[in-house]
């Protein structure tokens, strides 16, 4: 991927030959057009459905409304209940009303049953507006269910009323909006997401940095044996590669357990007692081993391809030259071979902070990362807006770091060819 | 509900004014009426399959040797199993874009619920299922328990702990106080990594009666006394995800107990020879549900393979693979041995009375309403 002069000259005359400019879009165009389709579409739905959620809007439209002039405090005018109970009956005939109790029971716990109880009891028994007086509809409502009396129940709707939101931003770095407009922290117990950010940020850190000191080796010593012996150390690298991530993480559970195979070979040597086997798995520990170990061949191959390219003269000429092997080192070879760790430490980071499987299976209770978070939030709760946000989140993260990559040390340097 | 699938689908296409509930895609609609009424050109007659999911593992392999097959010798209906690990993501994604090929799937109460509140799957009226063994018409001869909408139940199982004899010399645990006792009981617990259950366990180890311990998670001191009884055994646990988890970590001595679904350690116990033992003390009887998606094109043979399934002779069938006992009444005093292992599996079933004694029931509406914010501040919980 080398620029220069040369390159932007034949760029320009191939703008002059618009026939072999179009050939070639039309043998990109099937890998654009899938792109396309699976990854940009995809994305971009993702991300709308993190600030636009229409289905409590849809459903109760007219409350909606009426509750923008409501002052959140005292309870809502009798016009409101009334709305409220036509247009929650009717989204219980139209099936609607699952998805606007999940919408709400997210702002409020407890309210999924409320809304799905309310909207099958109207059906039965609605009041008859001709006998009572004052305000049938509240005290219909609140006689169905005392929740009707409870100003939050009211907030929940307006604030999951909104089409377009920034709720699941908010919640997605432990914030709420509360039924006064303003924006708090959540309460304690609840904070979570930024705790995961952090740690996740931080696991990546660390398993880029012993993925780096474990791999900057045996990539020199593949560059630098001879080709029989490189082709065999490369195959020892691709193996593992090639194979499942299940396997090789189920693999670890087995080594690192406390009945063990390492575990079992400490205790056979003496080294510790049966009572004091070590425990190295389900934990931090775990995530930490099994990670490295599987990105380890996304800093080794970026390294190797790098280092193949360093003339062994160079360092020859430093030691000629009188450098010290250490001085050779850190000002002939390291330069040399820092798009290669640009460009492995990059792989391996943005790999690791999307990891979710690994964690899953040998994190135990302090290893989860947020990837965990938001597959929790796709399968189970199917709060896609949250995991819309969390992703969201994410992917700003790693472009800015890509960004930040590219001010330090220069995309067109990534040894990536 | 009761015309066919092809003409369901060509009536979409035609008249597509108000067929819209909830599909935003359209085009993958069309593709999807085109291949079903190109489907139905050639000719409906021709043996059709549907796609069944369920849990897999020895349970997975229990309901195909106990339903599937003999539907098919019975039906000449293919069936193409799935297998998923709960969750109503892949149905919501179906019924979404509108393009189904789940069509029976086997439900947590919770999820059957739900998606029968969301539009995501079909009403069933169990008058429509055959009766009984006995000839009891279906209304009476399906329990009570887990009644819903669009489920129909099929099988008791629970979540009990159970733990490895070989690994605890002496007095052996015997009550649910004894699973969060350490000085009595050290070592290592296992434990789904999920609020629900956990959450009752702890109440009930912490004194509460059966009776008594949902009414104390609906107030938030009874939540946080379940959790800072949680938090006595915390550095202890051993979380697990997939129900084979269990019994290997009891197997490989990873944990003293754990927590499990009672048929995957009876299949330890009477397929493997593990001298594993199941603690029923406390434990949390819960119900199976089989649903079928809202709008398959193959709703006529789903629902007939729902109400053969449903059949109290299929969930003696199953009941004789696994220890999980069948919800129709007629079916009860049938389920004898195990199939292979010839032991009788009275003894082993979770809804047995002598099992059952100090049982407390899942109580699914509780956590239909409770799961969101509970999951979050169980997550944030294990993060500290």
């Amino acid at each position: 991927m080398g620029g220069g002069p040369g390159r932007r000259g034949r760029l320009r005359g191939a703008m002059r030959v618009p026939r072999e400019q179009l050939r070639a879009l039309g043998l990109v165009a099937p890998l654009l057009i899938f792109i396309g389709v699976t990854f940009i579409a995809a994305l971009a739905t993702m991300l709308m459905r993190s600030v636009h959620d229409p289905v409590v809007a849809d459903a109760l439209p007219e409350t909606v409304a009426l509750l923008r002039g409501w002052d959140g405090e005292r309870l809502p005018a009798e016009a409101v209940y009334e709305t409220a109970a036509r247009e929650l009956s009717r989204a219980g005939e139209e099936r609607t009303i699952g998805q606007v109790a999940g919408r709400v029971n997210r702002v409020q716990g407890g309210l999924r049953s409320v809304f799905t109880r309310t909207a099958r009891d109207l059906e039965d028994e609605a009041p008859d507006p001709a006998a009572a007086t004052g305000t049938p509809w509240r005290d219909a409502l609140i006689a169905l269910d005392t929740a009707w009396a409870d100003p939050a129940t009211w907030h929940a709707i307006r604030t999951t009323g909104e089409r377009f939101t920034s709720r699941n931003y908010l919640n997605a770095v432990d914030m709420d909006r509360l039924p006064d407009g303003t924006i708090a922290r959540q309460p304690e117990e609840r904070r979570i997401y930024l705790r995961l950010f952090w740690r996740t940020l931080l696991v990546s850190g660390a398993i880029t940095i012993l993925c780096l000191l474990l791999g900057y080796p045996i990539a020199h010593l593949i560059a630098r044996a001879p080709p029989r012996r490189a082709a065999l150390l490369l195959v020892l690298v691709l193996v593992p590669f090639w194979t499942s991530l299940l396997v090789r993480t189920t693999s670890w559970i087995v080594l690192l357990q406390t009945q063990g195979v390492i575990n079992d070979i400490l205790v056979a040597i003496g080294l510790v007692s049966d009572d004091g086997r070590l425990a190295m798995i389900y934990s931090m520990t775990g995530t930490l081993i099994a990670m490295t170990h599987v990105l380890l061949p996304f800093m080794v191959l970026p390294l190797y391809s790098v280092m193949r390219g360093i003339p062994p003269q160079h360092m020859s000429a430093a030691a000629s030259l009188g450098a010290t092997p250490l001085q050779a080192f850190l000002r002939v070879y390291w330069p040399q071979s820092l798009p290669g760790v640009g460009a492995g430490a990059l792989l391996v980071f943005i790999l690791s902070i999307g990891f979710y499987i690994t964690p899953a299976l040998v994190g135990g209770s302090d290893g989860q990362l947020i990837s965990n978070m938001i597959a929790y939030h796709m399968q189970t709760s199917l709060n896609w807006g949250l995991a819309g946000a969390l992703g969201g989140i994410l992917l700003v993260g790693v472009l800015a770091l890509y960004m930040v990559y590219d001010r330090l040390v220069g995309v067109e340097r990534m040894g990536l060819h | 509900m009761k015309m066919n699938g092809c003409q369901r689908v060509s009536a979409e296409t035609t008249g597509c004014g108000d067929c819209e509930p909830g599909l935003n895609a359209r085009v993958p609609v069309m593709l999807a009426a085109v291949l079903a009424v190109a489907a139905c050109g050639s000719g409906s007659d021709a043996p059709q399959s549907i796609t069944t999911v369920s849990w897999g593992g020895s349970y997975g392999r229990a309901v195909n040797e106990g339903a599937n097959i003999p539907f098919t010798e019975e039906t000449g209906i293919r069936i193409e199993v799935e297998d998923y690990n709960g969750g109503l993501a892949q149905i919501r994604a179906q019924v979404d874009i509108g393009e189904i090929h789940w069509d029976v799937v086997d439900l947590e109460i919770a999820d059957a619920v739900r998606g029968c509140d969301e539009g995501l799957l079909e009403p069933i009226d169990l008058a429509s299922l055959p009766p009984g063994a006995d000839g009891t018409p279906a209304e009476e001869d399906f329990v009570d328990d887990g009644r819903t909408e669009c489920g129909v139940g099929n099988l008791y199982w629970s979540t009990v702990y159970a733990y490895n004899a070989d690994n605890i010399p002496g007095e052996k645990p015997a009550t649910m106080a004894d699973f969060f006792d350490l000085e009595k009981f050290p070592g290592r617990r296992g434990m789904r990594r999920v609020p629900k259950v956990n959450l009752e366990f702890a109440l009930i180890a912490d004194g509460v009666p059966l009776d008594q311990v949902y009414a104390t998670m609906d107030t938030p001191a009874g939540l946080d006394r379940a959790f800072a009884k949680l938090e006595t055994i915390k550095d202890e646990v051993i979380w697990w995800e997939a129900g084979a988890q269990p019994p290997q970590m009891l197997a490989d001595g990873e944990v003293t107990m754990t927590t499990a679904y009672n048929g995957r350690i009876f299949n330890a116990q009477v397929l493997e020879d593990q001298p594993f033992v199941i603690v029923w003390d406390g434990q949390l009887l819960d119900v199976g549900q089989v649903g079928i998606v809202a709008g398959t094109p193959r709703l006529e043979a789903a629902l007939q393979y729902l109400a053969f399934a449903t059949s109290a002779e299929s969930m003696v069938r199953i009941a004789r693979r696994i220890s999980y006992s069948p919800m129709r009444k007629s079916g009860m005093g049938l389920v004898t041995t195990h199939v292979v292992a010839g032991v009788e599996m009275e003894p082993h079933m979770p809804a047995s009375p002598a099992n059952a004694a100090n049982a407390l029931r899942y109580d699914w509406a509780w956590w239909v309403d409770h799961a969101d914010e509970l999951n979050e501040r169980f997550s944030a919980w294990l993060a500290r």
